[in-house]
Formats: C-alpha cells, sequence, structure tokens
C-alpha cells in the first residue's frame, strides 16, 4: 500500500512519534524514553533538590559511575582525592533517593553507560536517549535518537521527563563497499570526520547508511555512532535491521516474549523510506579507507598511517596555518614526519567507543604470540564488568597480560582522566577514544586516536604502526 | 538565572577556530561544587602554568581584557564534550556574551540556560571584529539584547537572531523549566496515549 504521506527519514519518524507539543517559536518539548546518567551527574541532581523536585519517572532512568571510578580495584576507598570518591558516591545516593536502577562498583554490570545501555538491552529502536555525555549518540547505532545534554537538561529531564529541542537538520552518510584487511569502524568514523571536519554536522542529526554500514557488527556500528558528536552532530543514527534485533534479543531490559514480537514489526517500519530527503548527503567509498590515525589537536587532524605530519607552509589560509603550526608545536611533531616514525610511550585499549567485546578480540589477535615493546606502558580498560567478563571467558586477558599489557575494570579512565588515570606531560599516547584536545588525557598529554588493531600494533612494535604489516606477517 | 542587562563592554579576541570546551574547562575541574567560583578554572591550561602563575601573552592576562564582558571566537566555538561547566566558567569569570560564526550545539543550549548569550553573525562580521578589538585594546563592544543588535568599536550595527522564548527568559531571568512545569498536563497526557501506543 503507497503511503499518503511524504518520504519520511528514521529521524523523522522518531522525533515525530515523541512531539509532545510546540511552542510559538517553533521548539518542540520532545519526550524523553530513557534517561541514561553516569557519575558527572551530581550538579544536576543537586539543581533539582534546590528546588524541592524529586526525579518524575524513574523507571526510565537508569544510572552506573563511569567517570569517577578506578580501574585498579572495585574499592571507591582507595580512590584518594574525596571530589573523586564523592562524585561517584553522590550517584549511588541520588539514585537510591530516586528510585533509580543503579549498577555500583559491586555490580559486575556496573560500567561506561554508553556500552552497559546497549548491552542492558536498555537502548531501543525508535527511542528517544539522552544522557549528561556528549557520547550519547552511541545508542544511535540501534535506531535511537540519542544525543549528549548539559547538566540543566539533565534537571529538566530528571523533572519532567522531556526536553525543548529546535528541530535539527538531517544528514545522510553512505559509506559503500567492501573494507580492506585492518581496516574497522573506527577508521570508517575517523576518515568521515577527517572529510566533513569538526563542525561538518554541526545541527545536524546523521544517519549512516549504506552496504559498508549494514555490513558491520553492532559492536562497529556503536563506534561510529559514538564519534558522530566529532563531527558537530547532534546525533548519529543507524537504521535497525536483523543486526540490531539478533543483538538485542534476550538481553535483561529487552522486551521478551509477545512484547518483543510486537516491538520487532514496529521497528521493522522504523528505516528511512526510499525517497526520504536529507538536508545534506555524503559518500565514502570503502575500498578507500585505511587505516586512519591523527596526527593534531582535533578528530579532523587525521591521516591515514601510511601518511606523514601535514606542513604548515602549504598552508595558505593564515588562521588555519597558526593552528595548524600550534597544533604541531603541542604534539611535539615535525612537518614531513612519517607518521610510522612516531615512538609512542603509552597504549590505552577502552572507552565508549572501543571498549567493547569485539574491540578487545581484534586487540588480542594482534598482541598474540607478541611482547609490548621496551618502554611503551600499554592498558586494556574494559568498557564493562560484563565485557571483562566475557573477555576472560575467551582467555583474552591472558594474551593481553602474557604481552605485557595491563588488564584493568571497567570505566572511562585515561579517556579524559576524570579518575586521576593519565598520560603524564609530553608522553605520546595511541589511544582507542574519541578526542585528541590539548589535555584531553591530561595536561601535557599528546594523543594518537586510531582502532583498536592499530592501538594493539603499537603496543608490540613501540611506535605507530600499519597494523596490516603485522597481519601480513602472521598470515 | 539574574536577567541579562544591555553590555557596554571590552571584548576579548580569541583566536583559535574549533575551541573545545576542554580548554575552555579543564576536565579535572569537573569534580568540583557548582558553589565554587569556576573564573579561577577558565581556560586554566591556556592562561595559567603548571605552578599557578600566568602565562604572559594569553589575552585574560593583559590587562584591558581582564574586565571584558563579551567574548568573541572563531567558528565551532564550545565544541566537544557537553560539560556546562565550560558556560559556568565564562560566566564566573564575568562574560556575559560571547560572539562567534558558530558554535557547538551542546555549548550553545548551555549557554542559554545560564545566562550567557550565544551570539551568531557572519563569519566576515566577526572577522572584522577581531581585528578591531585585537588592534586596540579596550575597545568597546556593546550587546543590546532587546534590539539583537552588536554594535562593533567602529560604529557599525550588525543584529543577531535568538529564539522568542530564549531571549524571553534571559530578558526576564526565568528558567525554563518553569514554564515547562507549568505545561505538565501536556506531559502527562502525552505520557499516557505514548505508553498505551508502545506497550
Amino acid at each position: 500500500m503507497a503511503s499518503e504521506r511524504a518520504p519520511r527519514t528514521l529521524f523523522e519518524k522518531i522525533w515525530s512519534k515523541h512531539r509532545i507539543m510546540e511552542r510559538d517559536d517553533g521548539q518542540v518539548l520532545l519526550y524523553i524514553d530513557n534517561h541514561l546518567v553516569q557519575d558527572g551527574a551530581a550538579p544536576a541532581f543537586e539543581m533539582l533538590r534546590r528546588r524541592g523536585i524529586a526525579p518524575r519517572a524513574p523507571q526510565r532512568t537508569f544510572a552506573t559511575p563511569d567517570h569517577y571510578v578506578p580501574t585498579d580495584s572495585r574499592d571507591l576507598n582507595t580512590v584518594a582525592d574525596p571530589e573523586k570518591r564523592r562524585m561517584a558516591e553522590a550517584l549511588r545516593q541520588d539514585s537510591a533517593r530516586a528510585g533509580i536502577p543503579f549498577f555500583g562498583l559491586d555490580d559486575r554490570r556496573q560500567g561506561i553507560v554508553h556500552v552497559v545501555g546497549p548491552e542492558q538491552g536498555l537502548s531501543w529502536p525508535g527511542t528517544t536517549i539522552v544522557c549528561g555525555d556528549s557520547h550519547t549518540s552511541t545508542h544511535g547505532a540501534l535506531g535511537a535518537l540519542a544525543f549528549g545534554i548539559g547538566a540543566t537538561e539533565v534537571s529538566h529531564v530528571l523533572a519532567t521527563q522531556a526536553l525543548w529541542q529546535r528541530k535539527p537538520r538531517t544528514m545522510r552518510i553512505a559509506v559503500d563497499g567492501a573494507l580492506g584487511a585492518g581496516v574497522s569502524a573506527k577508521d570508517v568514523v575517523l576518515s568521515i570526520i577527517g572529510r566533513i571536519g569538526t563542525a561538518g554536522a554541526t545541527g545536524h542529526v546523521v544517519e549512516y547508511t549504506g552496504s559498508t554500514i549494514a555490513g558491520l557488527s553492532m559492536e562497529g556500528r556503536l563506534t561510529v555512532c559514538n564519534m558522530s558528536i566529532e563531527a558537530g552532530a547532534r546525533a548519529g543514527m543507524i537504521a535497525p535491521d536483523d543486526t540490531t534485533f539478533q543483538y538485542l534479543a534476550g538481553r535483561p531490559f529487552a522486551p521478551a516474549g509477545q512484547a518483543w514480537d510486537d516491538a520487532v514489526t514496529m521497528w521493522r517500519n522504523l528505516p528511512s523510506d526510499a525517497d526520504a530527503a536529507y538536508d545534506r548527503e555524503v559518500a565514502l567509498v570503502a575500498g578507500d579507507i585505511q587505516p586512519m590515525v591523527t596526527w593534531g589537536t582535533s578528530p579532523e587532524d587525521v591521516v591515514p598511517i601510511t601518511g606523514r605530519v601535514p606542513d604548515p607552509a602549504g598552508v595558505s589560509e593564515a588562521g588555519r596555518r597558526e593552528a595548524l603550526t600550534r597544533a604541531l608545536a603541542y604534539m611535539g611533531l615535525t612537518p614531513g614526519t612519517s607518521m610510522t616514525d612516531l615512538r609512542i610511550d603509552h597504549v590505552f585499549i577502552g572507552s565508549c567507543t572501543n571498549g567493547r567485546i569485539e574491540d578487545l578480540r581484534i586487540a588480542a589477535g594482534v598482541v598474540k604470540g607478541r611482547r609490548v615493546a621496551a618502554g611503551v606502558e600499554a592498558w586494556v580498560v574494559p568498557g564493562s564488568g560484563l565485557v571483562k567478563e566475557q573477555a576472560e571467558s575467551e582467555g583474552l586477558d591472558r594474551i593481553f597480560k602474557d604481552a605485557g599489557l595491563q588488564w584493568r575494570y571497567a570505566g572511562c579512565s585515561m579517556c579524559l582522566g576524570t579518575n586521576g588515570d593519565m598520560v603524564a606531560p609530553g608522553k605520546r599516547c595511541a589511544s582507542t577514544t574519541n578526542r585528541n584536545f590539548v589535555g584531553r588525557q591530561g595536561p601535557g598529554s599528546r594523543t594518537h586516536l586510531l582502532s583498536p588493531a592499530m592501538a594493539a600494533a603499537a603496543a608490540v612494535t613501540g611506535r605507530l604502526t600499519d597494523v596490516r604489516k603485522l597481519l601480513d606477517n602472521a598470515a | 538565572m539574574k536577567p541579562f542587562e544591555p553590555l557596554d563592554s571590552i571584548a576579548v579576541p580569541i583566536l583559535q577556530a574549533n575551541l573545545d570546551t576542554d580548554q575552555i574547562l579543564p576536565a579535572r575541574y569537573l569534580q568540583k561544587p557548582r558553589s565554587d567560583d569556576f573564573g579561577q578554572y577558565l581556560f586554566r591550561d591556556l592562561r595559567l602554568r603548571k605552578d599557578g602563575s600566568e602565562v604572559p601573552g594569553f589575552v585574560l592576562n593583559r590587562p584591558p581584557y581582564r574586565q571584558g564582558k563579551i567574548m568573541v571566537g572563531r567558528s565551532n566555538f564550545g565544541c566537544g564534550s557537553s560539560r556546562e561547566h565550560a558556560v559556568w566558567a565564562l560566566y564566573d569569570y564575568g562574560f556575559r556574551a560571547v560572539i562567534a560564526p558558530s558554535f557547538g550545539d551542546i555549548f550553545f543550549s548551555n549557554a542559554l540556560k545560564n545566562g550567557l548569550l550565544p551570539i551568531v553573525l557572519p563569519v566576515e562580521v566577526v572577522d572584522k571584529l577581531l581585528d578591531q578589538i585585537a588592534a586596540e585594546q579596550g575597545a568597546q563592544v556593546k550587546v543590546d539584547l532587546a534590539a539583537q543588535t552588536v554594535t562593533a568599536p567602529d560604529g557599525t550595527t550588525h543584529r543577531f537572531a535568538i529564539d522568542p522564548f530564549a531571549k524571553h527568559c534571559l530578558v526576564n531571568g526565568i528558567d525554563e523549566l518553569d514554564y515547562t512545569l507549568s505545561q505538565m498536563q501536556h506531559i502527562v497526557a502525552f505520557e499516557r496515549r505514548h505508553e498505551a501506543e508502545n506497550r
């Protein structure tokens, strides 16, 4: 039956289904199905307390501490800094007071909220999901509209289960074709950011489409959507399909029985209609995508691992030239240097971008039978307690430990160092995280963003390395 | 939120494009309570050395700029992390408006909710403004929210757009939450329908 209404995108279908009312100025009050909360939320709970308002829908809220938890122990009392302890502790107290489901450090299901949400089946297709963290875009991988908000908005959602939003524009990023060996979802999203820039999708919700995206595992899709914010996007999303449903089926908070069948029937109508229009379109060819690595202090400062550090002398625009010069000085780089000539001090494998089981399997595959290079400190921080357990049941922890990597407990850890896990000033870190901003991994730290396979390759060689060379040797 | 007052102030140029919120407020201060003066953490690692001494040459360490209430930046100002603390740091330091060709979406929204007016002007206008306030330290810029205008040191006036409701909240010092709570019956009715449809 032909639909009488205009073709709609996945985003528009979710948006219109959650529209409560519209203000005269065009802002829409959007209903929020699912509110994820982490241990940075103390100021938002405090705002509510000052007004004497209790969280309205604790059953639509879920909390787990990730930013301030130690990764060398599960005991908050080992955290020396009382302010860090207080942040993690406040979430437990605020959740208990409001009746919000909470996975604490004594719960094996605790972890990075953007790993735990999908893992527990909390993140459903067709729903609206917010969290006071910019990487909330991760959950869009399941076909949800998911975006990060600030503390005042967190308190607004706690109080009302709704949020005022101006309707964003839409952007389709299509990636088609087969990815080469050693090329992963991380390389796809870094290539996208390199192409459109760190403000390339500002004001837009991005839908990732094409055969490459459809062929990604759920873990890979979560990685791509996670970094949407690094291109400035309000949210990133991927249409739900059998990969999505197989991933979700049987998870603790997913619908079950008849409710599951009904939900899948509904979810199958979510993908964008064939003729749906987007405000902007971008296309990439998968075969062109190489293993990528950043050289600078913005995720858009990215080149294939076969590339070189750029030369500011070749840049005509003055502002851009100054920015490049400043980034190279901070990163301690000389123009023209081959990326593979850069020695590294640290390796960090983990985060909401790449802390899932598939990421750890790939990294373990690269380090297996090899040793971490002399002078390199390499960490693996699983995204959740359950990822850690799964990895241990597969023997991945042994592979990492035998190779000389540290095997730690779940948390955000060295992605931003709020828990004290930091890269020392001037040290260079090959990191599977999402941001290479100045000081991101600690004051003076130098971050090179890359995939888990590439991080593992850097760990065993002591320098940025084209992982494809290690794969060739193994074959 | 305090009502937004018309501004006639020294304007401070920040010349980096894509200025991320990690620069405005480093992550290690996210654990500080809101009762702290976040102004002391503003641009901490750009403004101060590790020992707390001033980085010579950083714009806020040059005397006239310290009194600035208006910041003028480049495109994609406030990109990156959703930390509202970046807005609190600018506000507590004394800033009441930021002018840039574009902003990170979350920063823009956070600013409006905290009495910090984010003003989008065309890149050519911002470039000229930056030239003027960099050339003459202490040059004054006027921001009139009621008229939605910015007046540059050279006397040229530029109109900016703002959502009427956000303007209403800023001008009157009203929190959006109060308005939403007055509309609670719509949320409750919607929720009942929504839950029935998705059961």
